[in-house]
């Protein structure tokens, strides 16, 4: 079980959170300007990285904001946490 | 193995005796005892059956690794299966039988399996069953199978789970783990210590040592009390690390009541710790491994420390002659330590060449004879040890013996250190696998790393405590580390006997044989994991504590492969077999799923209803009055509402406020139809698909002022469409200026429906003016109800005039009571779902979930229209993709049947001209309404809306029925009666 580290709330244990995903992924738009494709990659396609992921999590069981966090897909160790509105961190791959 | 109680000795109260019985004859025993250290001084030999070919087997260990002594304990509802017998503390009365045979161990029928040993290789049964089928074979293997019994009834004990935070957690109360702590919470860290045995310790309950120049005991009873003094630190006997997991969290078992007879009942059974480390100490120590040989798993022989610690412990002598068989020097200990016990020493079978002249000198029984560079070739005794045959260059005797003490050897526990994600590496010199490669903030320390001289065990491991406490920001007191002696027992390794005759076991509990790992190998299973999955070497509850690494050792010999080369298996949850009721905790029965209960459920159980789940929460399902079916009752309630009015609890309905300037464009955004247009008091319908185009939810939609909207969801979807709303304000539209507040368990919402709604709300006490005129369908108004604050929705889910009366939650039961007693004149009566269902049924409105499924895009339940919407929304290119645009998709339609007025059953299929044609869709809500006098049905079928007409077969159980695609709506299809 991850410890995660709200970045509103502190450290807490990962039963408080529920993770979103991949971070980070564009929606593409106005609608009919997307190809078939793009739209289904944009739904689908993920990087699934080994190593840095970067992530969208929220803090369910707490302050229920949403934030960013970079997790090593190898080890687990959490990287960075930011919020939503802060540059995403440089990171070692 | 004739074993018995030695008169003076051990650890034993020999003052306070305890009853018990073992396989249904009666023993004694002492407090202090294990099972096993009370069957073994009770001289019983045959403790249990192996797995496969049921060959008798006596104690072989005296911890957690042993392989072969698993009971079931008790009997009933409390039994237990495949616990150890050395792992379970005596008690009065305690009760237990071998696993794994009838109708005793001692005499076994299944033994004839050994009988035909020869025909059960490993991969016996992958080879065996395959043609034609294994489904054949199954049920036959599955009854032979299997060890002890799981329990018929539920289990009666209590199980508790606490969650914990510290410092620094050391794993292991041996006299590595006692120093590491001492240091640690002499700083004033919050320090645990956690020991799975009952006393703290470890070895030096059966092998005394000096420490700081007393007694080791004496030694580790003061540490006690420094730690006991000390505020922050805790220490847990009966403890077991059984897993550590990311991030330095450990789960613990406490075994808080297992030992004796009656618990308290205000403790639990065992209670599961998950504990979160700033660091982890791991001081887990060593298992003793064996040397493999021809007959080595005839009851007598036993690993050399477990002699030693039933005899020192327990005061038990395992035998009366004994032999010593071992490649290293604890060899001479474990003789020493019998001489001094008066139990006579055959011979030492060393396997090595030369021993250091220290070794023997130390030696107080220099009359034994010792035989060098030898091994045991063969053992004879028909169901314990008799004689063993030594066989070297020289020699080749039979030596008498009931007992064999056999050393090959020292693993340090790796388990956790492995589970942590650590790298293990081996070490040649001291020929075992030792930590290498550190993930997260653990260190090991003396035994479980490798270090075997308990005086440089003491000072790393005090050294380790004061590292561990620095880093959490603590300093610790200026300790001076403990002193004892450092030498450590010389090893040459040596893994099995590659001579004589008879089976040689690597693996006892799953009867896995040299000859097997060979066999692996010949057939090219020589990867580590594959060896252990082909042969199930190490898969039995000891989890190749005794078996593993020597199995992996001897792999490698056949395979021409170092040790190093070979490797080793992964090390998984849990270090022991745990109970799940110890790891649910108090999760089970009714708080395994705690269900929510709405504001009036007092009320609803007054008036008689019968409640079922429904999205978590529980509701009327309908009224019987007496001498009413559920079907009765239903039926009756439905037609109520059509003739006269019904009272519907509609609490859990998700009401979600939006509020802000932006709402109005994040409303378009959600919704697949246009929201920001709605006008202060109005009412509307709205889709909301995912970025699939899937429908999610559905609901109403009310304007309730200037930039202020109320999102009504489905009951189920309360809290997640609240969650959903968050998360795409949060993540994709942060700009937009709103606020979303989930009101859902704040407002009761009392739905009132039917031709008599309005006299009867007349009758409650509405302040407003409710005439058809002033407040139509699809309205709101905000006003007062019996003098309770209310906001009114005029929305109907039955087709009948319907109001939502939303009040503050607490007011519920008094408006409950309050609408009953203005409502009966009218005929007014309390409606539950079954009737709501059937209502609904019959005006075809739409139930997410339940007509739709994870597929269905809004074209399927005939709005197609959302398309001709201009802005973007969640889900809206989706819905261009050409699979959403196929005309032969399911489509929601009304099912009525031809010839019949039967009810057609939810999830039955329709087909066109028998089943050979597959199927053509399938029936997704059905009623029968009391209203009509026939079935009523909504259907998803393919291409649905363009086969209105066509007649379909519809099986249902063995009748076969006919039906005809309708109009999904069967009852007042103008909408008179809602607008009325």
């Amino acid at each position: 079980m991850l410890r995660i580290t709200c970045p509103y709330c502190g450290p807490r244990d990962e039963l408080e959170f529920r993770c979103g995903g991949e971070a980070h992924i564009v929606r593409p738009g106005p609608p009919e300007t997307v190809s078939d494709e793009d739209w289904g990659a944009y739904l689908f396609q993920r990087q699934n990285p080994v190593g840095a992921h970067h992530e969208r999590w929220v803090h369910e069981g707490g302050c229920r904001q949403w934030f960013h966090l970079v997790r090593d897909t190898r080890t687990h160790e959490v990287i960075a946490v930011y919020k939503m509105d802060e540059p995403k961190p440089e990171v070692p791959e | 193995m004739s074993g018995r109680r030695l008169d003076q000795g051990g650890q034993v109260d020999r003052s306070q005796p305890l009853s018990f019985t073992f396989e249904g004859r009666a023993y004694t025993g002492f407090v202090g005892d294990t099972l096993a250290s009370a069957l073994l001084a009770n001289g019983v030999s045959v403790v249990g059956r192996s797995f496969k070919l049921h060959r008798p087997r006596g104690l072989f260990a005296a911890g957690s690794d042993e392989p072969n002594a698993l009971v079931q304990l008790e009997t009933g509802a409390r039994t237990e299966p495949n616990l150890k017998a050395t792992e379970i503390e005596l008690y009065e009365g305690l009760s237990a039988r071998a696993v794994n045979c009838w109708p005793s161990a001692r005499f076994d029928l299944g033994a004839v399996n050994g009988l035909a040993d020869r025909f059960f290789p490993a991969g016996f049964y992958y080879k065996t069953f395959m043609w034609p089928d294994w489904h054949l074979y199954e049920w036959a293997i599955r009854r032979a199978a299997g060890l002890g019994k799981a329990p018929k009834d539920a289990d009666p004990d209590r199980y508790d789970m606490r969650f914990a935070h510290c410092d620094v957690l050391v794993v292991g109360g041996g006299p590595a783990g006692l120093a590491a702590a001492r240091a640690a919470a002499s700083g004033g860290a919050r320090v645990m210590l956690v020991e799975q045995d009952a006393a703290l310790g470890g070895r030096l309950n059966w092998d005394a040592a000096a420490i700081d120049g007393t007694d080791g005991l004496a030694w580790t009873d003061k540490v006690l009390e420094e730690l006991d003094a000390a505020e922050e630190a805790q220490v847990l006997t009966r403890t077991t690390a059984i897993g550590y997991f990311d991030h330095n969290l450990i789960g613990l078992v406490e075994r808080v009541s297992d030992h004796v007879e009656q618990a308290d009942s205000d403790k639990p059974r065992q209670r599961f710790w998950q504990v979160r480390a700033g660091q982890v100490i791991l001081a887990t120590g060593v298992e003793e491994r064996p040397i493999v040989f021809p007959g080595n798993d005839r009851p007598g022989v036993m690993m050399a420390s477990a002699v030693r610690r039933y005899l020192n412990q327990y005061g038990v002598a395992a035998g009366q002659s004994a032999v010593i068989f071992a490649n290293n020097d604890e060899a001479y200990l474990t003789a020493d330590t019998l001489h001094a016990a008066g139990v006579e020493v055959a011979a030492i079978v060393d396997t090595r060449v030369s021993v250091s002249p220290d070794v023997l000198a130390a030696m107080s029984t220099r009359a034994v004879p010792i035989y060098s560079e030898v091994q045991i070739t063969a053992t004879r005794g028909r169901k314990a040890l008799s004689s063993v045959l030594v066989s070297g260059a020289q020699v080749d005797e039979w030596i008498d013996c009931d007992l064999l003490a056999v050393s090959g050897g020292f693993n340090p526990r790796l388990q956790l250190f492995r589970q942590s994600g650590g790298k293990p590496d081996y070490d040649e010199a001291k020929a075992m696998f030792v930590p290498d490669l550190s993930v997260q903030a653990e260190t090991s320390v003396g035994g479980a790393a490798g270090e075997l001289g308990l005086g440089e065990a003491l000072t790393v491991a005090h050294e380790a405590g004061v590292a561990a406490v620095a880093e959490s920001g603590y300093r610790a007191a200026d300790l001076v580390a403990p002193v004892a002696d450092s030498r450590a027992p010389q090893l040459t390794p040596f893994w099995r006997v590659d001579e004589g005759k008879g089976k040689a076991f690597v693996d006892f509990q799953n009867d896995v044989t040299v000859e097997d790992i060979a066999l692996s190998a010949r057939e090219n299973f020589v990867s580590v994991e594959h060896l252990k999955r082909y042969t199930t070497l190490g898969m039995a509850p000891d989890q190749g504590k005794t078996s593993g690494v020597t199995g992996l050792a001897i792999l490698g010999e056949l395979t021409g492969r170092s040790v190093a080369e070979t490797g080793a298996t992964a090390d998984r949850f849990p270090f022991v077999p745990t109970a799940l009721g110890t790891l649910a905790g108090q999760a089970r029965g009714e708080l395994f799923r705690p269900i929510k209960r709405m504001a009036a459920h007092e009320v609803h159980e007054e008036l008689g209803a019968v409640f079922e789940e429904y999205g978590g929460w529980a509701r009327p399902a309908y009224y019987p009055e007496p001498g009413e079916s559920g079907w009765d009752a239903e039926q009756r309630e439905a037609l109520c509402v059509r003739q006269a009015a019904g009272l519907f609890d509609g609490s859990p309905l998700g009401k979600i406020e939006v509020v802000g300037p932006d709402a109005g464009t994040f409303l378009d955004r959600i919704y697949a139809n246009r929201l920001s247009n709605l006008k202060p008091g109005r009412l509307r319908y709205g889709l909301m698909l995912n970025e699939l185009g899937v429908v999610i939810d559905d609901g109403v939609a009310a304007c309730l002022g200037e930039n202020h909207f109320m999102v009504g969801t489905t009951g189920a979807g309360a809290d997640t469409i609240a969650a959903w709303l968050e998360e795409w304000h949060q993540t994709e539209w942060p700009e937009l200026d709103i606020v979303i507040a989930p009101m859902t368990q704040q407002w009761g919402v009392l739905t009132l429906s039917g031709p008599r709604a309005r006299d009867i709300l007349d009758a409650v006490g509405v302040e407003a003016d409710i005439s058809a005129e002033a407040f139509p369908h699809m309205r709101f108004i905000e006003t007062n109800v019996a003098g309770v604050p209310a906001r009114i929705f005029r929305v109907s889910f039955t087709g009948e005039l319907s109001y939502e009366v939303n009040v503050p939650a607490r007011r519920m039961p008094d408006m409950w009571r309050a609408f009953m007693t203005a409502g009966q004149p009218f005929g007014l009566s309390s409606v539950g779902l079954d009737a709501w269902m059937v209502l609904r049924t019959e005006k075809g409105y739409l139930h997410v979930g339940a007509d739709t499924d994870g597929a269905t895009v809004p074209d399927d339940i005939g709005w197609a229209r959302v398309m001709k919407k201009q802005s973007d929304f969640i889900g809206r290119r989706s819905l261009t993709q050409p699979e959403n645009l196929r005309t032969d998709r399911y489509q929601l339609v009304g099912l009525e049947t031809v010839g019949s007025n039967a009810m057609l059953p939810v999830g039955a299929h329709l087909f066109m001209g028998g089943a050979d044609g597959g199927s053509e869709g399938y029936v997704t809500s059905s009623g029968f309404s009391p209203t009509l006098q026939h079935g009523v049905a909504l259907a998803m079928v393919k291409g649905g809306r363009a086969r209105m007409g066509q007649v379909f077969e519809v099986r249902m159980d063995k009748a076969l029925h006919r039906a005809r695609i309708v109009d999904p709506c069967f009852y007042d299809p103008s909408g008179d009666r809602l607008n009325d």
